[in-house]
């Protein structure tokens, strides 16, 4: 892991009216790293990740990702981060090769980087045989594969990943953290959102948000032990137990 | 063990109450139909304005202009110079023209006698929108002959709408598309959403019969169509003006005929779709388009290609609004509707077996 | 008689293109708590579906509560509670109203079944009035659960109960499952995650329409016959490709913090430290097998 910080939070605060969603959080990534951000159903995860992701502004606090402002640079910022969720997935209806020559598009690749890019990445996956099969029909896991590689098309800095491998079979599963490692390994930061707690356990370190603000952040080794605990699982519910408020 | 029906019914109102933007679009649709065929897309003749090109004011001329005035329909924009007529309909200030031939009344005497026999008036009318170009040339004609005396060989009398209202055309085929609109197209959407929100299963899975609950979702459907209804028939008579000759009941009566053909379309269009949007669309294409083309509610059917005359006779609208328009415009008894009746009643008949058939209660 | 008897059931969609279940036979006992544990595409779904009579299988045959799935289906379906996949309730409707509804449909007032949901029921109470559709992740499948018990079903099938709602109420969850469970019903519950596997009394592990395996918690982990370690380093990547080089390694994949090696007899662990001395901060010890452990194995067979 590299010590360079590549997102960095200060007090970073969302109101909507009198509702603080997100209550002055704080905290750094550094490169490399795979980062774990939990939280109960309405502690804020999701609106504290729109601000990262350039998708909301903050009311108060500062924070930059990537290098840029959170406050003045969203445009700059969805540029330069990758984006994977469980439910937004890849077009079925398009062929792998045109679903990555449509997101290179998207992301201003061109058409000699594309090639190359998209190449690498279907060999790295070892999907060249299926270049020109319709996504929808592929097996669940190929496609969370595919859309993660694809995420990562356009060599971003950070990758956020929302509940990246819920509903998967483990050993899909496993090759999908494998491709994360190796992304990590090569220096692009990961940031993970989830409430399965055994995902958690794969992050290098995990933030724990309840009722808007971060309540616990360490590695999962030093955060078990904290709690004195046998799993991430138990970690959570501990904190989570006292939340004040729902959805 | 008793399945309490009445609650079935409830829940489905507590649904429509609550989807306070969808009750707002029914309520509203109905009005801004009938007011926007009423009023705007009319091809009634209506504040027409003319002007006139008259060599010589001579009374003849006068006097025509003046009847001309009088008119309700048209309103006289004043005398221009015979060069200045184009630029007059291009810039839209006129849509007509009347021109008097010069010599007017001695010609017009000569005529009389059968002496003359060239054209004493060229009428110029714009015809960007031909329907209301043709009914003002009809109107204007009407009007101007009257002065080069009784020299028309035809004798034209409007029947049932004299003064040729759009309205009353118009009102029929509202009606016919508003019923599918609410009927069908609701019923469907929200047979369908519970397929959808998983909710289906649920009510498959439980020992009531799919029947029993297809109903109870007509019913709160089936009542915010007769108040459309009834909104609809007022509008008519009190906004429109429209005389309704035939006798309300007899309106009402055919109406709630095909409001139950209306549900049992939306119930045959829920058993095919899927997915909420698949069941809009369904019934955006398959029932509405029709309507719009086939029902004479824009055409008349007698001028559509054979073929397509031929295919209007499976689209329920169009016997539907035939009988609306019978009672409503000609005046005509429920009597001498019950070809349009007994054909409705047998469509209904017929899809809602179908539909009930095809409705099992299993997922496949 | 048992509660649920499957023989061979097979199930396939689009005119057999796809095989959804093939030949799936299992037992499970009354009053038992018994899991179908499989990740998304295992068939888990269908077999509900099957069960609770909305799909009828292509070959085999069941009976749930003594009943066959398909000449008697209508006995069935008011003998069992079902809470399908996506929790189904009426987002416009009220607690208090979906509860009635749901109570209407079986023709059974609330009350009479008052004292089986009220521990459920209880918590959400206090949102009566509230939309179902305003409600968090937890309390939507509380309601959901309560609607699937009011007319005292005596088996329970919930599909997928606990996706998308967080730990807390999981963990919550599955106590009022243990709850039910003392009182005599039957359930059957499917979930996609291993680590829920231990608070069944049986659980049948299923992928791509097959049952890998069924036994105990306890006894399926009990039947992963390697020797399993636990490794770590600094660079975690890098250990994963070198650990799979390495003599008398079978497989070796992430876990959580660590990678979990599963090894056969020719393999050393003084061996393996010293021919990965190389790398920087390596750690390895021997570990539980877990039912994800066992899970990959049968997979890989």
């Amino acid at each position: 892991m590299n010590s360079e910080i590549v997102i960095s939070v200060r007090e970073l605060t969302k109101r909507f009216g009198d509702f603080t969603a997100v209550d002055r959080i704080s905290f750094d990534v550094h490169r490399g790293e795979i980062f774990g951000f939990l939280g109960a159903n309405g502690a804020g995860k999701t609106t504290a990740m729109r601000m990262l992701c350039g998708l909301s502004y903050p009311t108060a606090g500062s924070g930059s990702v990537a290098g840029f402002d959170v406050m003045r640079e969203g445009e700059k910022i969805k540029r330069h981060i990758g984006y994977m969720s469980q439910r937004f997935s890849l077009y079925n209806d398009l062929t792998v090769w045109e679903n990555m020559r449509l997101f290179a598009g998207i992301y201003g690749l061109n058409r000699r980087e594309t090639e190359e890019r998209a190449s690498a990445l279907l060999k790295r996956l070892n999907f060249e045989a299926e270049r020109d099969t319709l996504v929808g029909s592929l097996p669940l896991g190929w496609k969370q594969k595919l859309s993660f590689a694809i995420a990562t098309i356009h060599r971003p800095e950070v990758v956020f990943l929302d509940e990246p491998t819920g509903g998967v079979d483990p050993v899909t599963r496993r090759q999908f953290w494998e491709l994360i490692y190796e992304a990590a390994s090569e220096g692009t930061t990961i940031f993970v959102t989830t409430h399965y707690m055994d995902e958690a356990e794969y992050c290098s370190r995990v933030s724990i948000m309840v009722d808007g603000e971060v309540r616990a952040l360490d590695t999962p080794a030093r955060l078990k032990q904290q709690f004195a605990a046998e799993s991430m699982d138990e970690v959570f519910r501990t904190l989570a137990r006292g939340a004040q408020r729902g959805e | 063990m008793k399945h309490n029906f009445g609650s079935f019914v409830k829940k489905e109102s507590l649904h429509i109450l609550r989807d306070k933007r969808t009750m707002l679009i029914v309520m509203c649709i109905p009005i801004v139909l009938m007011t926007l065929f009423g009023f705007a897309i009319s091809t009634e003749v209506n504040n027409i304005n003319v002007a006139v090109v008259a060599p010589e004011r001579t009374d003849g001329v006068e006097e025509s202009v003046e009847r001309l005035a009088a008119n309700e329909y048209f309103t006289f924009c004043g005398y221009i110079s015979q060069d200045e007529i184009d630029a007059k309909l291009r810039s839209g200030e006129v849509s007509a023209v009347v021109v008097f031939k010069s010599d007017y009344d001695r010609r017009g005497a000569l005529a009389a006698q059968g002496i003359e026999t060239t054209p004493l008036i060229q009428l110029i009318v714009d015809a960007s929108n031909v329907n209301t170009a043709s009914s003002a040339t009809a109107y204007l004609q009407t009007i101007l002959l009257g002065t080069a005396s009784e020299q028309s060989m035809f004798e034209t009398r409007m029947m049932f709408n004299p003064e040729m209202k759009s309205a009353y055309n118009f009102v029929p085929g509202i009606m016919g598309l508003i019923f599918i609109l609410v009927c069908a197209m609701m019923t469907s959407v929200s047979i369908v959403r519970e397929k959808e929100m998983g909710t289906m299963e649920v009510l498959l899975v439980s020992p009531v019969r799919p029947v029993k609950i297809i109903f109870a979702k007509m019913i709160p459907y089936f009542a915010i169509s007769c108040i459309v209804l009834i909104m609809i028939l007022l509008l008519a008579r009190f906004l429109l003006d429209v005389p309704m000759t035939g006798g309300v009941w007899g309106i009402f009566s055919v109406s709630l005929i095909y409001l139950m053909l209306s549900l049992s379309l939306g119930l045959l269009v829920s058993t095919i779709a899927e997915t909420q949007m698949a069941a809009l669309l369904i019934s955006a294409m398959v029932m509405m388009m029709p309507i719009l083309m086939l029902s004479g509610l824009l055409f008349p059917i007698e001028n559509l290609p054979k073929f397509f005359q031929w295919v209007s006779h499976i689209v329920p609208a169009r016997w539907y609004i035939d009988a609306v328009r019978k009672m409503m415009i000609q005046g005509l008894p429920i009597a001498a509707i019950w070809k349009d009746v007994a054909i409705l009643g047998g469509m209904t008949v017929a899809i809602l077996g179908v539909s009930l058939k095809k409705f099992n209660d299993k997922l496949e | 008689m048992k509660a649920i008897e499957i023989d061979n059931l097979s199930k396939s969609y689009n005119k057999g293109k796809v095989q959804a279940l093939s030949s799936v036979s299992f037992e499970v006992e009354r009053g038992e708590l018994f899991g179908l544990i499989g990740p998304d595409g295992a068939g888990k779904t269908t077999l509900f579906r099957l069960l609770t009579t909305l799909l009828s299988p292509d070959a085999g045959r069941a009976t749930v509560d003594g009943y066959d799935i398909v000449k008697e289906y209508h006995a069935i379906r008011s003998r069992v509670g079902y809470m399908p996949g996506r929790f189904s309730l009426y987002p416009d409707l009220s607690v208090e109203e979906n509860l009635q509804f749901f109570a209407a449909l079986f023709g059974v007032n609330v009350e009479e079944s008052y004292d089986l949901i009220a521990p459920i029921y209880k918590q959400i109470e206090p949102f009566r009035t509230r939309r179902a559709g305003k409600l968090s992740g937890g309390m939507k499948q509380k309601l959901a659960l309560s609607c699937a018990l009011i007319h005292r079903p005596s088996i329970l099938f919930l599909d997928e109960p606990t996706t998308g709602v967080d730990a807390v109420s999981r963990s919550e969850f599955w106590d009022m499952l243990a709850g039910l469970k003392e009182r005599g019903i039957t359930i059957l519950v499917s979930t996609p995650y291993m680590d829920e596997a231990s608070r069944c009394d049986r659980i049948a592990l299923c992928n791509e329409g097959r049952i890998l395996g069924i036994d105990t918690p306890h006894d399926i982990v009990r039947g992963f016959d390697n020797r399993l370690y636990g490794i770590s380093a600094k660079n975690m990547f890098t250990l994963l490709e070198r650990a799979r080089a390495m003599e008398g390694v079978v497989e070796c994949y992430p876990f959580g913090q660590r990678h979990h090696l599963v090894a056969d007899d020719s393999f050393s662990v003084e061996q393996f430290t010293r021919q990965l001395s190389d790398i920087e901060g390596l750690e390895i010890a021997s570990a539980e097998p877990t039912i994800e452990d066992m899970f990959i194995k049968l997979m890989k067979r």
